[in-house]
This record gives structure tokens, C-alpha cells and sequence, in this order.
């Protein structure tokens, strides 16, 4: 599938959870490309299709914030539940006094990215599906702001704005080289969850995911 | 239950706080809020979200499938749960019905009873994706129109805690507050998101009730004087959405009336809805 299409995210925090530090969230310093996916998704997605991560273009300089809430400590039991639909008396709330875990966020301010991305076809791919089906699709709703949810930059409360981009790519203010580290590139869903990382270098901004995957950056 | 909502959704929501402190922070000692590079006002998505439930709890005692799963001890009224309809899952010891089945199941039936689940989504203990709900509501962090001035009231208590310090007869504390801010909120609300959950467009009268009129419930020491002042709802078309979200809160815009003098009131802002700025399929609703 050549159709290549590249959007312009941007928004005033983000927060690209590494996954080694999740209860006191730390922030990747750029977004990953499974975010990256995510927010493609966010416009535009069928089962059909897969979207594929080229190229981030990071277009700010990086710089943290912190930022502590209040927030739960447990999920909703599913055991209770079931009591309860059982026709069970269960308390069946859950009280943030008691459950209470003040968590700080290393979130990311003011970001904008360029995502180059592509879509394959996947084994769900019919006979009315054609690439430029799919392709005219996302393009029609990039264009005009149309998404099934709010896509956002890692949470939920961070949402993303977006516009699809059709001439020249917006200079990034970043220059030289500079070595990321791990990172989580996405999970793998084929293969019972499991994550997959790289090693991304970003060079005046711009991280080529495509070049690391197809040279055996991903494990 | 009545149908789900089928438009996209976006609102601008300004609220005031005077003479008090809209949402404290915990790293901060409890001071309000600030972003350290602009000086503004923040207060969290959390801080709103929970504002919302407390009013629902209150404006919705007691009725069937407008509980409020995450409660605050202030409004926990000790009713406990018991089961609107069993939904016939029979406890079939040989045949359990598949994990992904029961799953979904499970959280349908907590999205029917509990509107905060309905609205902003929750995560259930199962390992299946139906164990996880995205609400159809997103809101942001909200940010005051001008820089903010964390001010420092020292207070006294004319009554001591400990028997040992009786000989000192008071004791002082302190309390933080914002003369006076404008904040702005927005938010999101996705139709498609809505279908998953049975979002409806009776709870969408309540959110925008809830968005409303929290503030008028939350009273307290800390807070002082806070309330909704203008509510803006720009209703599209479609589920999928008609135009750009940033564009149409750019067509809202609060500025300052007279940039000489510190802002101490809600006249001293002037708020603008540029009608002209406005996409054509997007309805505008000024709800305050």
C-alpha cells in the first residue's frame, strides 16, 4: 500500500507513560508510535486496515511539567459485580477517601508533532475494501476535523488537536542528534501482548520508525 | 433507557472562583494550581470530573441507573446496591459462558446503573478489553484567562487540639486563595463512544445541568465563591463531526475588559462568541 498520508498533532500536555515508571507516571520526552497509531486510529480505522508509523517529525523543543492528583487505587471487582447482578446486596461503589493514591505525572508541555504514516491491509481485508478507499477516507475526515473519538496525546485528559497535512513539512526547532534510548515502539497484539521496543535516534527532529523496523531496530 | 446520542459533541464551559481555591496542589501545599511557565491557573480534569458526579449524586438520589460509582464520603449516602434485573447469566457450573462474553456482560450492566461510568468510562479487574470502558466525555485541564495571584491568608483559631498546648490558647493556619479568576474548561463528548456505553440524550441534559450548577453544591471553607458562568455547546451535525475542534473554541474568546486593573469580578471580562469565525453544520447552544 503506497498511500502514504501525514498529519499534524499538536496540544498543551501530553503524557507518553514509559512503562517502567507507571504508578508515578514518567513521560517518554516524544510520542511513541504506538501512540502515534493511536490517534490515526482515533480518525480512522477498520478492521480492515493497519495503520503503519514512518516518520515522527517532533517539532517543539522537549520540556516537563509536574503535576499531582488524587487518584484510585484499585479497579472495580468483577466478582462484585456479578454478586450484585446476582441479586446480591454488595456495596457496589467505591469511595476515593479510603482508596486514595496522590500520584505525581511527569507530563510533556505544549507538543507538536507530524506523523508520516501508512496503512496494510490486514486478514480481515474484503472484497469491497480498496486502498484508496481507505485512504480517501482518512484523508476526507483529517481535512475536515472528523474523528470517532477525541484522539489524545497519551491520556485521555490530554486532548489532541489535529489537521491533516498536505504541503510543505513545518521546520522543527530541534537540531543535531540525539539517542532516545529504549522505547516502546507497540504491542504486539498477534503475540499474546507483548511489547515491542527500539532504539530511535532523532535526528533534527525527525525519528525514522520505518528505517529501525525494517533494519531489525524492533525486539 | 432512551437511545444513545448520535452528534459529536464540544463544549466550552467558564467558571469563577473569588476570594477562594478552585483546586489545590498536593505538591504545593495544598496553594492553588499554577503552570509555573505562564503564571495561569490550572485546575485538573479530575477536580471537574468529580464535581459532576457529586452534583449527579445529589440531583439523581436514589434513582436507578443514575448511581454514582466513585463516591466521595461527604455524599455517601449508605445505600447499598441490590440488583435491578439479573441478566440471566445462570450460574452454569459446567458451562461457563466464554471470559469475553461475561466480560462485556458484566460491564454493560455496570454502564446501565452507574451514570459516571457511562459518561467518563472505568476499568473492571477482568483481563478482557470488554473489562474496559472509554467513556464518551473528555474533559481537559482547565486554565484561568489571566495569570493568577496565589494569596496567603493567615488565620487564628481561638481553640487548641492538644491538652498540652492549652497554655497557648490558639492555634494559626493558613489558608490559600485566588482574589479573584476566570477559568476556562473544555470538553469532548463522542457519539461513537456513547453508543458503546448507552450514553443518552437524557444524560447529556444532565451533564450540561451538572456542568451547570456543581459549583452551587460544592460549597466550602476552601473554595469561596465559585460558579458557572457561561456555557458554550457546539453541536454537530453528524457522529463523526463537522469541523475541527480547535477551530470552534477558537471562535470563543474571553478577554479582559480593562487590562490596567486587576480582574475582581466577572464584569471585568468580556466574552465574545464570533459567529461569523463558525463553520457552517455547527450549531452553537448558549446554555448559560
Amino acid at each position: 500500500m503506497g498511500y502514504g498520508i501525514k498529519l499534524k498533532v499538536w496540544g498543551d500536555y501530553a503524557c507518553f507513560t514509559r512503562p517502567e515508571m507507571k504508578a508515578e507516571r514518567v513521560s517518554y520526552d516524544v510520542i511513541t508510535p504506538s501512540a502515534a497509531r493511536g490517534i490515526l486510529e482515533a480518525i480512522h480505522w477498520k478492521p480492515a486496515i493497519r495503520w503503519v508509523v514512518d516518520r515522527i517529525h517532533v517539532l517543539k523543543e522537549i520540556r516537563f511539567e509536574n503535576f499531582r492528583r488524587n487518584e484510585v487505587g484499585s479497579k472495580i471487582s468483577a466478582a462484585n459485580v456479578k454478586k450484585a447482578m446476582n441479586g446480591n446486596t454488595v456495596a457496589l461503589y467505591q469511595s476515593v477517601e479510603e482508596d486514595r493514591q496522590q500520584r505525581a505525572a511527569l507530563l510533556l508541555r505544549n507538543v507538536a508533532y507530524v506523523i508520516e504514516a501508512h496503512f496494510e491491509a490486514t486478514d480481515k481485508w474484503g472484497e469491497r475494501d480498496t486502498p484508496e478507499k481507505h485512504y480517501n477516507m482518512f484523508l476526507r475526515r483529517a481535512r475536515e476535523g472528523q474523528c470517532y473519538h477525541r484522539p489524545y496525546l497519551g491520556c485521555r485528559e490530554f486532548p489532541a488537536q489535529f489537521e491533516l497535512l498536505e504541503g510543505e513539512l513545518p521546520a522543527s526547532s530541534l537540531r543535531g542528534e540525539r539517542d532516545l534510548g529504549w522505547m516502546l515502539w507497540d504491542i504486539d497484539y498477534a503475540d499474546g501482548m507483548t511489547p515491542r521496543f527500539f532504539r530511535p535516534t532523532m535526528r533534527n527532529g525527525v525519528i525514522d520508525v520505518e528505517r529501525l523496523a525494517q533494519g531489525g531496530g524492533v525486539r | 433507557m432512551t437511545e444513545p446520542i448520535c452528534n459529536r459533541y464540544e463544549f466550552v464551559l467558564f467558571f469563577e472562583v473569588e476570594n477562594g481555591n478552585p483546586n489545590g496542589d498536593p505538591d504545593a501545599g495544598n496553594l492553588p494550581r499554577i503552570d509555573p511557565e505562564t503564571g495561569l491557573g490550572i485546575v485538573s480534569d479530575v477536580c471537574l470530573k468529580r464535581k459532576i458526579r457529586n452534583y449527579v449524586e445529589i440531583a439523581k438520589a436514589g434513582q436507578p441507573n443514575y448511581n454514582i460509582y466513585v463516591r466521595e464520603g461527604a455524599v455517601l449516602n449508605k445505600q447499598h446496591l441490590t440488583a435491578y434485573e439479573a441478566l440471566g447469566i445462570k450460574s452454569e457450573s459446567k458451562k461457563l459462558p466464554k471470559d469475553q462474553e461475561q466480560a462485556k456482560k458484566l460491564t454493560g450492566y455496570m454502564c446501565a446503573n452507574f451514570f459516571d461510568i457511562r459518561t467518563f468510562g472505568a476499568v473492571m479487574t477482568t483481563e478482557v478489553n470488554c473489562g474496559q470502558v472509554r467513556g464518551p466525555v473528555q474533559i481537559a485541564f482547565s486554565r484561568s484567562i489571566d495569570p493568577i495571584v496565589q494569596q496567603e491568608v493567615t488565620i487564628t483559631r481561638m481553640a487548641v487540639t492538644n491538652a498540652n498546648d492549652a497554655e497557648k490558647e490558639r492555634a494559626m493556619g493558613r489558608k490559600h486563595i485566588v482574589p479573584y479568576a476566570l477559568y476556562r474548561a473544555e470538553g469532548y463528548i463522542s457519539s461513537h463512544l456513547a453508543e458503546k456505553t448507552g450514553f443518552s440524550d437524557e444524560d447529556l441534559a444532565l451533564l450540561w445541568q451538572a456542568l451547570m450548577e456543581m459549583f452551587e453544591h460544592d460549597h466550602s471553607a476552601a473554595r469561596g465563591k465559585m460558579s458557572s458562568r457561561k456555557l458554550y455547546v457546539f453541536q454537530h451535525e453528524t457522529a463523526l463531526g463537522n469541523a475541527p475542534a480547535h477551530k470552534l473554541f477558537d471562535c470563543v474568546r474571553a478577554e479582559r475588559i480593562d487590562k490596567a486593573r486587576p480582574a475582581r469580578a466577572f464584569a471585568d471580562y468580556h466574552i465574545e462568541l464570533h459567529q461569523d469565525k463558525l463553520p457552517g453544520n455547527v450549531k452553537v447552544l448558549e446554555l448559560l
